[in-house]
């Protein structure tokens, strides 16, 4: 299959579709909504799975030193992308320092959400990834925070970290749940997962349509909501940075050698951008800076484009770089 | 019935922010208040409602006090190094209550 027969049939999929579809009806304002108790049970419910099964995949493989080395770039990644973000980010748009540094942070931590239709790419493409992938996702959302406030300390001064905020960054709910299902897996391993297969396995596709439905309404909402903040240099930005990001990522796949479906995964966590960590955080430490233009790019535009275009975009082109 | 003067206080705050400012309110030895959900708004920062939340931290709240009048510098204080950079209202008025030893 050519790159671009394989990228065709990943935007082809119930996943993709059921996100435009949540998508279409936010800008045409339907009233189609998912309660916020459901939406918040199918997060707990997708993370566990996908923490789970990353467990079981590492206690199959046993722990190696690529593990290690890919951790360590992961958390160098989310630490250097903001300096990037933030540069390209002050070339492009007529964004201030403050803003523009609230923003870099967002795109140096990653999207869960990104991450979870990646896997499920992978799986419907027959693609194997590394389970401790799912840990490189959890040790890449906090360092970009930490940059994005040196940033505004070196600008102009103010951004505080508070000793508390690290707590709350480092044990939210999300990561919390992630690591310590990652661990019950690598724990139980391939037993364990006999056990509980039904939920994990089965459903998950499906739950992660509904939910990437009401993350298209939630985009969509962001998108109708946000214009005007945004100038056409800022949501250009929105759709170059991923690419800029996938490529770093490319790049440091290719330097630790890793198979094509971590490539991958690395590739799109160093694309997407936070919306629900960095955002929580950025309230805390830089109260200035405007959330509708930091959410409005990453949920409204780099979201959107990382699931329907992003997405197989980066997977030609590490079939082309790493081979299939 | 016999009434007795009270000063509610109503603190309409980023939810992100709330532990630290009911830590804030507990520090000015204020031990009662009410936390309710908002279920949405318009401000400088335009318009939200909770449907279209997807963070722990999304979202207001607010934080009702009701307090002798006596009270209410040190709960403004304590609660205002709290909220002083924030997006958020914090409103004063006047009423009564029938149980005082309660406030």
């Amino acid at each position: 299959m050519d790159v671009f027969s394989l990228a065709a049939e990943t935007l082809v999929t119930p996943i993709v579709l059921s996100f435009v579809l949540g998508l279409f009806a936010a800008l045409v304002r339907s009233d189609l909504s998912i309660p916020e108790a459901v939406a918040k049970g199918m997060s707990l419910y997708l993370l566990f799975a996908i923490g789970f099964k990353g467990g079981v995949s590492l206690a199959d493989h046993g722990i190696e030193l690529t593990l290690g080395l890919t951790l360590l770039a992961g958390v160098l990644l989310s630490a250097i992308i903001p300096f990037v973000a933030y540069a390209v980010l002050r070339l492009m748009s007529g964004l201030n320092a403050l803003d523009a540094a609230a923003v870099a942070g967002h795109y140096g931590s990653i999207s869960i959400v990104t991450f979870v239709a990646s896997t499920s790419v992978l799986e419907s493409q027959g693609i194997m990834y590394d389970g401790y992938m799912v840990a490189v996702a959890a040790a890449m959302e906090a360092p970009a925070i930490l940059s994005a406030l040196w940033l505004v300390t070196r600008t102009k001064g103010g951004g505080t970290m508070e000793p508390g905020l690290w707590r709350e960054i480092m044990l939210n709910g999300s990561i919390v749940l992630l690591i310590g299902a990652f661990l019950i897996g690598m724990i139980t391993g391939e037993d364990g997962l006999k056990e509980i297969a039904p939920l994990v396995i089965a459903p998950f596709k499906g739950v992660l349509c509904l939910f990437l439905l009401d993350m298209g309404i939630i985009a969509g909402r962001g998108l109708r909501k946000g214009r005007g903040v945004l100038d056409a240099g800022a949501i250009a930005f929105g759709i170059v940075m991923p690419m800029i990001g996938a490529i770093f990522g490319l790049g440091a796949a290719m330097l630790l050698g890793i198979p094509l479906g971590s490539a991958l995964l690395l590739m799109v966590l160093s694309a997407s951008a936070s919306y629900i960590a960095v955002p929580a955080a950025m309230r805390v430490a830089l109260p200035e800076a405007n959330p509708s233009v930091y959410l409005t790019l990453s949920l409204g535009v780099t979201f959107p484009f990382n699931l329907v275009i992003g997405i197989p975009l980066y997977l030609a082109l590490a079939t082309v770089a790493i081979g299939g | 019935m016999q009434t007795h003067k009270a000063k509610r206080v109503d603190i309409t705050i980023e939810k992100i922010m709330l532990s630290r400012l009911t830590d804030a309110i507990e520090k000015a030895d204020v031990s009662g208040y009410s936390i309710l959900p908002v279920f949405g708004g318009s401000g400088r920062s335009g318009a939200w409602t909770r449907e279209d939340n997807i963070g722990r931290g999304d979202g207001m709240v607010q934080v009702v006090c009701i307090i002798k009048p006596g009270r209410l510098d040190a709960l403004l204080d304590s609660a205002f190094e709290v909220v002083d950079r924030h997006i958020g209202v914090v409103t004063i008025t006047d009423c009564e209550v029938l149980r005082a030893e309660r406030f």
